[in-house]
């Protein structure tokens, strides 16, 4: 029967159309996500944006937006929840793990080779000499990512003091006290999320 | 390592992948102190290692689970001067405490990432998002601050200047992150710090 209605010739070429812009199968998959989790240093989003979006095409601007800020609200890795959320969108629980593992295996592996390699050296005082500025270094790069949050602290709903205070609350319970998260979590979230909520509905009714 | 505390180990870790609102980095302050104080672990110097290590690295930040998984199975081998034996016990804690870190969060996505498309824009989503920000902040900023007392635990006053200046130099340049730490290990070296 195919070919026989001439509408044909138009169903195939939307087909290849819709065809070039998805993943191929979960080998692409695995094979695409571990090549953008090699060219992640420190944050990732830039470079999933560049590979996914611009790239690849895979996904829209405002697809990948959106798709982001569910993955960010979400618990765990961001870009593992991504990559889960839209493996699984192509091709069901294998095309997750296919995306998922594809961010973790081979750059995991690279990443203990790395260590192991240092390791091997770090009893020489030069090279300990030389973590310790990285250390350092990277302590630097990871306030930078949390001072990150300050332009959402300053529009928060709850207005900017109160975030201040209770931004300040939970570094002093997990840096200084010494709290369990899941205790920083039940005071400090809780009153945040609640206070939060209180004012959003306020600002709802209004 | 007894089997009761291998278990409470990745249990831990299960529970952590589901507080990790904001991510990995967000659940640093919570693997030192459960890691470092509480169970004793790993030292300082190796907690901070591993994260360090894992910043040079590639890949998505969860990974520094793993190289923290690698330095407790090593040590609780015996070091390297154990050989194969300890090289094994890191590469199975690594592994398990990487997918202990991963799996509950990503079955958490893979099920609800549906409905919480469906309900984004509703209040209790919205307040929920907006209101863990002010805790994930203070959380990156302490897991930040813990780094930095891990790898200088007697304050050199130089080794802070660094760690400022790169502070700064992300916040305010476009820097590449490995030119920092090449800077910082040139820097490190250099003075003997």
């Amino acid at each position: 029967m195919v070919g026989v209605f001439p509408s044909n010739i138009c169903l195939i070429t939307l087909e290849s159309i819709v065809i070039s812009n998805i993943p191929r199968s979960r080998t692409d998959l695995f094979l695409s996500f571990t090549w953008l989790g090699l060219q992640g240093f420190g944050g990732v989003l830039a470079v999933v944006q560049r590979e996914i979006v611009d790239r690849k095409q895979w996904m829209t601007l405002s697809e990948f937006a959106e798709e982001w800020a569910l993955a960010q609200t979400l618990p765990g890795p961001n870009v593992v929840n991504l990559s889960v959320m839209f493996g699984s969108k192509h091709f069901g629980p294998m095309g997750a793990l296919a995306a998922m593992s594809g961010l973790l295996v081979f750059p995991g592996l690279l990443m203990l080779a790395i260590v192991f390699t240092f390791q091997a050296f770090a009893h020489l005082p030069l090279v300990a000499s030389a973590l310790h500025g990285m250390g350092v270094a990277a302590a630097g790069m990871v306030m930078a990512a949390g001072w990150r949050f300050w332009p959402m602290l300053k529009h928060h709903p709850i207005g900017w003091p109160l975030a201040l205070l209770l931004m300040v609350a939970s570094f002093g319970l997990a840096a200084l006290v010494h709290w369990p998260l899941a205790k920083v979590i039940g005071v400090v979230g809780l009153v945040s999320c609640s206070l939060t909520w209180w004012r959003l509905q306020a600002k709802d009714d209004a | 390592m007894t089997w009761p505390l291998w278990l409470e180990l990745h249990l831990h870790f299960c529970m952590l992948s589901l507080l990790a609102v904001g991510g990995a980095l967000a659940i640093v302050p919570e693997m030192h102190r459960y890691l470092v104080n509480e169970l004793q672990l790993l030292s300082e110097t190796a907690f901070s290692q591993s994260v360090t290590l894992s910043q040079i690295a590639p890949g998505p930040n969860i990974l520094l689970v793993a190289v923290m998984g690698w330095n407790i199975g090593l040590q609780a081998a015996g070091g390297f001067e154990t050989g194969t034996v300890a090289v094994v016990a890191g590469l199975l804690m690594a592994l398990g405490l990487l997918i202990a870190a991963v799996l509950p969060s990503s079955l958490l996505s893979y099920f609800m990432g549906k409905w919480l498309q469906l309900h984004q824009h509703a209040r209790g989503v919205r307040a929920f998002k907006a209101g863990m920000v002010p805790l994930v902040m203070g959380l990156m900023l302490s897991a930040g601050w813990l780094l930095q007392t891990a790898s200088n635990p007697t304050m050199d006053w130089r080794l802070l200047l660094i760690c400022a200046a790169s502070m700064l130099i992300v916040l305010f340049t476009r820097v590449h992150l490995l030119w920092l730490m090449l800077g910082g290990a040139v820097l490190g070296a250099a003075l003997g710090l």
